[in-house]
């Protein structure tokens, strides 16, 4: 079955986007999409390093975006810039360097556009071994730490103050999203992995009444993106990132839509009059 | 329980607070006030081990189980998040127990609200709801009123009192207002990027005025603490003296803040509510 080439893009886009959902949620609630942007845009300079290294290209990726994370994490520490700056400074430092890096060795022929856009040919199984294993690792840890990442993302002081140490915790979620960007490089590209987390989690938001749940819709939702887009990819010839962003965006603008609002009128309506 | 001593955190070539010396006994109510920016948060978070003193010695017992309602709280409105999930955040509270901690606190109808409809003080009720709904042995509560009516701000010092006696926990409490205090706390620490001055609340205040505002039913449990600094905070951060010397932040310095000092001080008013060195007058 996995034979063909477009069954593997939909296994493996399938499995990506079923990760990134959960994950993708707490990108958005702690304000971490720029963050996001950061990780994956070094990802390029990932692929740069394993082409001139000769290693495997997902494992460079992760080992580049931890420790661009790691580093991140020390800096926001020490504060001599303000967030926003460093993390756009370091991104398109990170996306620049690896373009010139691939530049530079003439002896190697890369496919740019798959990098930066994703390409659906290009999933082997080996990347679908991936995805899954490395996928289900991460949604294992992320199910482990899950309460004490929740109690750090409502409030990282209430949870350092009650004994719980959010700054482990945190860690260890960079360490997670530096994972899923490693595995959805092939699939979506170094530029729209962040779409991936971000999309579906803000789709996810107007059916969903507790974070779980959210987290499970996210999932679902990146599920069909991820189905959507490349149908319309092998359709359209189109480059599989941005046509599965663009089914994910299609989702965020149908959970806006009017019967969304009705509901939610409704629902403040009997909250007004209780009060 | 927790302990400071001599402790201060910098930031850059600045000093937030320093030479902060503060212990809470289980039981106890210490009561930080201070303005704006007098280091009453960063105190109270060097005492949970949120932030680590960048001079002296912070300690906690080991084991130690805080309740602790923050100053602020941002919830991005992207997270779904109601008050009962809220109330289980640190700790699994079954729903009868949710219920019990925000009926003590007068929230017991937000028990599915929405997080981010609430109102200024509802959310205050829920964060201390929160908190003491841990059985905590000891209670950190940074301004639990802010937001809060007057009537509603009574109930809640009452409630705190009333904690402290259930639970036998000690409390460290923020308040920015410098004429309400608690009568119950034990000992009241006045902040201004150092200890000014400390020691116990003054008799319940005789004073008309808050009377008048909150009721005779409140003078029972709100008294006033008035004091007279014998230094001024200069607008370039030093000190200066009654005697006229001026210095800046130093472990050295000594600022002679005893009630003593209080004392001497007397000369003018009414007498009432005076910083006298007199017992709990709870």
């Amino acid at each position: 079955m996995l034979d063909d080439f477009f069954t593997r893009a939909l296994v493996a886009g399938v499995g990506v986007a079923v990760v990134a959902g959960p994950l993708g949620c707490f990108v958005i609630w702690r304000r971490m999409a720029y963050f996001g942007d950061t990780l994956s845009h070094a990802a390029l300079l990932g692929v740069s390093l394993s082409l001139l290294l000769e290693i495997n290209t997902t494992l460079a990726v992760a080992g580049v975006s931890v420790l661009l994370a790691v580093v991140l994490l020390f800096l926001r520490r020490s504060d001599t810039l303000s967030s926003d700056a460093l993390l756009g400074l370091l991104s398109h430092s990170a996306l620049a360097l690896g373009l010139v890096c691939l530049a530079f060795m003439t002896w190697v022929r890369v496919d740019l556009l798959g990098l930066l856009f994703g390409d659906i040919l290009a999933v082997t199984r080996l990347d679908i071994a991936m995805v899954y294993g490395g996928g289900g690792l991460v949604l294992c840890v992320l199910a482990l730490i899950w309460r004490r990442l929740f109690a750090a993302t409502v409030s990282a002081d209430l949870a350092a103050g009650e004994g719980q140490q959010p700054d482990r915790t945190d860690l260890v979620f960079m360490v997670l999203t530096a994972a899923v960007i490693a595995i959805s490089l092939k699939i979506i590209g170094a530029l729209l992995i962040t779409a991936l987390l971000i999309i579906p989690a803000a789709a996810a938001r107007r059916f969903s009444a507790s974070p779980e749940q959210m987290a499970v819709i996210a999932a679902l939702a990146g599920a069909l993106s991820a189905i959507g887009g490349l149908y319309a990819s092998l359709h359209y010839d189109t480059p599989s990132g941005p046509s599965i962003v663009v089914a994910a965006m299609v989702l965020f603008a149908v959970s806006l839509v009017p019967g969304g609002l009705i509901v939610r009128r409704m629902g403040a309506l009997i909250r007004g009059d209780r009060s | 329980m927790v302990q400071l001593e001599r402790a201060g955190i910098r930031r850059g070539s600045d000093w937030l607070v320093r030479g902060v010396d503060l212990t809470v006994s289980p039981g106890e109510i210490v009561t930080l006030i201070g303005p704006n920016g007098s280091g009453k948060s960063t105190t109270a978070k060097m005492a949970l081990g949120i932030l680590k003193p960048s001079e002296g010695r912070a300690s906690r017992r080991p084991g130690l189980k805080v309740g602790y309602v923050p100053q602020k709280l941002a919830i991005d409105w992207t997270l779904p998040l109601n008050v009962r999930r809220f109330l289980r955040l640190t700790n699994p509270l079954s729903d009868a127990q949710c219920r019990e901690a925000l009926e003590q606190t007068g929230a017991g109808r937000l028990m599915n609200s929405e997080m981010r409809t609430l109102s200024g003080g509802e959310l205050q009720r829920v964060m201390l709801a929160r908190a003491i709904g841990r059985k905590p042995d000891l209670l950190v509560l940074d301004e639990p009123v802010q937001g809060v009516d007057y009537a509603g701000e009574i109930a809640i010092y009452e409630l705190i009192s009333e904690i402290r006696g259930s639970l036998g926990c000690g409390i460290l409490m923020i308040s920015h207002d410098l004429h309400i205090v608690m009568a119950a706390a034990d000992q009241v620490i006045c902040l201004n990027g150092h200890v000014c001055c400390r020691g116990t609340p003054s008799d319940v205040s005789r004073d008309d005025s808050y009377h008048a505002l909150f009721g005779a039913r409140a003078g029972a449990s709100l008294a006033v603490y008035e004091h007279h600094h014998d230094h001024v905070h200069l607008p370039d951060g030093q000190v200066r003296h009654a005697d006229g010397t001026v210095c800046s932040h130093g472990p050295g310095d000594h600022h002679g803040h005893g009630g003593d000092d209080h004392v001497a001080d007397e000369t003018a008013v009414d007498g009432a509510g005076k910083d006298r060195d007199v017992g709990n007058a709870g």
